[in-house]
């Protein structure tokens, strides 16, 4: 079916199955930025925002952001990076796999949350898993990229 | 120094975190065939018939393979120095079917969807045979995993192929039950570990093309890309020249990409069809038919006299491999290295065992390889031994524990070059306030708080094996090109060895290029793993850069007139009293004009040493007597790595390592039903820590020089994951005298341990 839908700003129209995800659309597509890490939503690597809210792409049918506004990482290139310079200089990316739904994850609660406490942080990003890093070096570089906001 | 030691972010950084394409499904070539895997749903069994007839009819099914279309030549998937102590024991499809999971057919379509409706029209017929399952029982079972006769063991490890045991191992130094009948306080105790999961976040993939001159270029996600190209030239039956096996960024290894788990499979599919193929496992296949941690049963007996030292050790553990066996001997071998060794007061030790098939996913390499296994055992029976002899554990262990400069009965008498492990036991007891706390709080009628420990050693390399190579190129304008066969999975392994040239070559980072890693271009790097990268790749890096000086200066005494040995060079400028020539210029001269020679530095190393680095862990835990439940409050790890190259990297490397242990005391268990089914197929059921899992984890460095490894450095990579298990154990036990001697501590396990007191 054809749908309507603005990706990273941009109006478009899409051709997708009925059954296709929301993840497999763009990756099709050449947003490559989007990995994924489970078939069960449970990684949070997956993450994009539909209209501005961080949302699973893997377990999204690609027809129901019909309408939509859908932003991946390539979409916020510049606040991405912001944060990804303070994450590695703290040396708390490892792989990089999970960083990009992570990433999109901490710049929502950036918007979402007023002065998060460290409970509040890690309540926001339970879904947002890393096999890598520990979470540890994550935290301290989400604190000073908060704290220097 | 200027990078030597300095947190710099890495290389590659900004590009991995921010989602650009640069991992191995990200560069596909266009339009590749999708390859799909049609898997046995019998623990053992034989294939009868497959009618793949109805399957090939479907539009756009390329090609289905089965047992009778691939090469029969036995091989093994694990990713070692041939010639591989794991047995040739698989074909790339067999007729028997030896866990649920295993390969039956390769469908390749061009698409997924298509790939996935073939697979459902292949009709397969099995005679099912009686699995074996259980681990403990399986050398007794009358089915027998792998009746084959072609199976090919290159070193005698003592298979029992008849029994299931894949090997045996025997090492006594001394007299072990002479000096137990002399010993005033024995302890025994017998230990479980479970099969862990690596559960990396990039799920295993390869993509499989023929370059221009019909060569098979295999681009994965793989820690060891030279081994991948001698495994598929004989799984192929191909000559390895025909080969070469690119590898990108990397999701995550663990020591799951050490094992080759799907490029045989697309490169089969391309070469039958001459055209690109894809294949990309899904997290539940990753979990049910890829590699686990060996799960282990270890039985531990530890003698020691009046004053406390440690005289006798005897381990004999007992390994489940699955169904073949990669990383089998090795890790069993691993577990006996880095556990005997530690304690060197002991006037007699032994290490003994077996390795057995079962019919389960098969175990292969995961960080800590088998030296977490055994951790886990021999510290948790330390700990029970200072309860014995009412010793505080940390003075049990600064009593008994090696020294630098000291041998140990089964250090095959070398001496140990570096450590700081009685520091990092001393600094970790303050972090943790260890005097106060030791061993229990109460902390309301229900909670109590308590604190344990442990230490551990690892190696750095494969002592006496593997041997790596580096190259570093002078380019046209000053620039070098650091040219490496490692794999960096994320560790940072790339910016590390980079900080290492610049030291030497006193040039800054930035004009240093670092190309890892193709077959083609790289010098030979059996990968990473062993914890090898700092310190064995590490050191030929060194040698490679100061090879590379020597001849800069050679070549500008050359172009000056002058003698060698009066030349001086800063990194920028060659000089000879009032002669200068700056680097610029010499690399311009050397690729410009007759008669020229592009300077490269060489450097191989390999080591009769594999310096071990240490932890000493700390945990503390508040436990729940109504519930069970363990909560952890705070981790602390001190670490002697050697020099610490980078601090930053360093750091996570702990703390990730460590929330692996913690996975591994708490959580994580790879289960199946009676039949052999996993149960843990995906992260429903499998449970890596999460954010909230973790509590609070404190991580220091207490340096050492490692007289062998660049710049004094020592590995870090695996040594992390050993504590969690049997600090976390210790501190349940300080707190309600639960003693869980069977992974992971569970509260079902603490309950039921307090309803027996
Ligand atoms: S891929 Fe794991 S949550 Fe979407
Ligand atoms: S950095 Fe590898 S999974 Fe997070």
């Amino acid at each position: 079916m054809q749908i309507e839908a603005t990706i990273n700003n941009q109006k478009m129209t899409l051709e997708v199955a009925p059954d296709e995800l929301l993840s497999d659309a763009l990756r099709a597509r050449g947003f490559l930025s989007i990995r994924q890490g489970c078939d069960t939503s449970c990684c949070g690597l997956c993450t994009v925002w539909i209209d501005g809210k961080p949302t699973l792409s893997c377990t999204t049918l690609a027809f129901r952001v019909k309408g939509k506004h859908i932003t991946t990482i390539e979409g916020v290139r510049q606040q991405a990076e912001e944060f990804a310079q303070v994450l590695a200089a703290e040396g708390a990316e490892q792989c990089g796999f999970c960083s990009p739904g992570f990433i999109m994850t901490v710049l929502a609660m950036k918007q979402e949350l007023k002065n998060p406490t460290e409970q509040e942080i890690i309540h926001y990003l339970t879904g947002n898993l890393c096999r890598c890093t520990g979470y540890l070096g994550q935290l301290r570089a989400i604190k000073k990229y908060l704290g220097g906001a | 120094m200027k990078y030597v030691g300095k947190g710099v972010p890495k290389i590659d950084s900004l590009r991995i975190a921010t989602g650009h394409p640069v991992y191995t499904e990200d560069v596909v070539p266009a339009n590749p065939l999708v390859v799909k895997i049609l898997r046995s749903p019998h623990a053992f069994a034989k294939i009868i018939n497959i009618d793949t007839s109805k399957a090939a009819e479907l539009e756009g099914v390329v090609c289905i393979l089965t047992h009778r279309d691939v090469p029969k030549t036995r091989f093994t998937l694990a990713g070692q120095s041939y010639p591989e102590p794991s047995p040739y024991d698989r074909y790339i499809l067999d007729e028997i079917v030896r866990y649920v999971g295993d390969e039956v057919a390769i469908i390749a379509a061009v698409n997924e969807k298509i790939a996935l409706r073939a697979m459902e029209l292949i009709k397969v017929e099995y005679e099912v045979y009686e699995p074996v399952l259980d681990f403990e029982t399986a050398h007794e079972h009358p089915s027998v995993v792998h009746p084959e006769t072609d199976l090919i063991c290159n070193v005698d490890i003592a298979m029992q192929q008849d029994k299931n045991i894949v090997c045996s191992h025997y090492q006594e130094i001394g007299n072990v039950e002479q000096e137990f009948a002399k010993c005033a306080v024995v302890v025994e105790e017998t230990y479980y570990t479970q099969a862990q999961a690596h559960a990396m976040m990039e799920t295993y993939r390869a993509v499989s093309y023929l370059d221009h001159t019909g060569r098979l270029v295999v681009t994965s996600s793989t820690q060891i890309p030279f081994h991948i190209r001698r495994q598929l030239a004989r799984a192929l039956e191909i000559p390895a020249s025909k080969i070469r096996v690119i590898k990108p960024r990397i999701g995550g290894g663990f020591g799951g990409k050490q094992t080759g788990a799907v490029e045989v499979f697309a490169a089969l599919v391309t070469l039958k069809t001459g055209q690109p193929a894809k294949i990309v496992l899904d997290r539940r296949e990753t979990f049910t038919c890829t590699t686990s941690r060996h799960a282990m049963r270890i039985k531990v007996r530890l003698g020691a006299d009046e004053e406390g030292y440690i005289r006798a050790l005897d381990i004999e553990g007992l390994s489940d491999t699955g169904a073949y066996g990669e990383h089998a001997p090795t890790v069993f071998w691993v577990l006996g290295e880095k556990t005997l060794p530690l304690y060197n007061k002991t006037r007699a030790v032994r290490y003994h065992g077996k390795v057995v098939y079962t019919n389960k996913m098969p175990a292969g390499a995961l960080r800590g390889y088998g030296a977490t296994q055994g951790t886990f055992a021999l510290e948790s029976a330390v700990n029970k031994l200072a309860e014995k002899l009412h010793m505080d554990p940390t003075e049990l262990r600064l009593k008994n524990i090696i020294r630098a400069g000291e041998t140990s009965l089964a250090y095959h008498g070398k001496i140990l070059g570096s450590s700081t492990l009685h520091q990092c036991i001393e600094r970790g007891k303050e972090m943790i306030r260890w005097q106060e706390k030791y061993p229990r709080q109460e902390i309301s009628p229900n909670k109590v708080r308590a604190v344990g420990m442990a230490v551990t050693m690892q190696g750095s390399g494969i002592a006496g094996i593997d041997t790596a190579s580096a190259e570093i190129r002078l380019n046209d304008d000053g620039n070098y090109t650091l040219l490496l066969g490692s794999t960096d999975m994320g560790t940072g392994s790339d910016t590390i060895l980079a900080q290492m040239a610049a030291e030497v070559l006193e040039t800054s980072l930035d004009r240093i290029i670092v190309h890892a890693a193709d077959t083609d271009i790289s010098p030979f790097d059996p990968g990473s793993y062993a914890s090898s990268t700092t310190y064995v790749t590490g050191m030929a890096v060194v040698k490679a850069a100061m090879d590379l000086v020597a001849k800069i200066i050679a070549q500008g005494a050359f172009l000056l007139g002058v003698p060698e040995e009066e030349v001086t060079f800063n990194g920028e400028v060659l000089q000879c009293g009032e002669k200068t020539l700056t680097l610029q210029k010499l690399a311009e001269l050397t690729v410009l004009g007759t008669g020229k020679l592009q300077l490269v530095g060489h450097g191989t190393f390999g080591s009769d040493v594999s310096p071990p680095p240490f932890v000493a862990g700390f945990a503390e835990v508040e436990v729940d007597r109504e519930t069970g439940k363990v909560e952890l409050l705070d981790y602390v790890a001190v670490v002697d790595c050697g020099t610490v190259i980078n601090p930053n990297l360093a750091r996570i490397q702990v703390e990730g390592g460590i929330v692996q242990g913690i996975g591994l005391a708490l959580y994580e268990d790879v289960k199946y039903d009676a039949k052999g089914n996993m149960l843990t197929n995906s992260f429903m059921q499998y449970k890596i820590p999460c954010r909230k899992d973790i509590g609070n984890i404190r991580v220091a460095f207490e340096e050492s020089y490692e007289p062998t490894g660049p710049f004094g450095a020592k590995s870090i990579g695996e040594v992390v994951i050993n504590t969690p298990a049997p600090a976390i154990a210790h501190a349940v036990y300080n707190a309600v005298g639960v003693r869980v001697t069977k992974l992971p501590i569970t509260p079902e396990k603490v309950f039921q341990g307090l309803q027996k007191k």
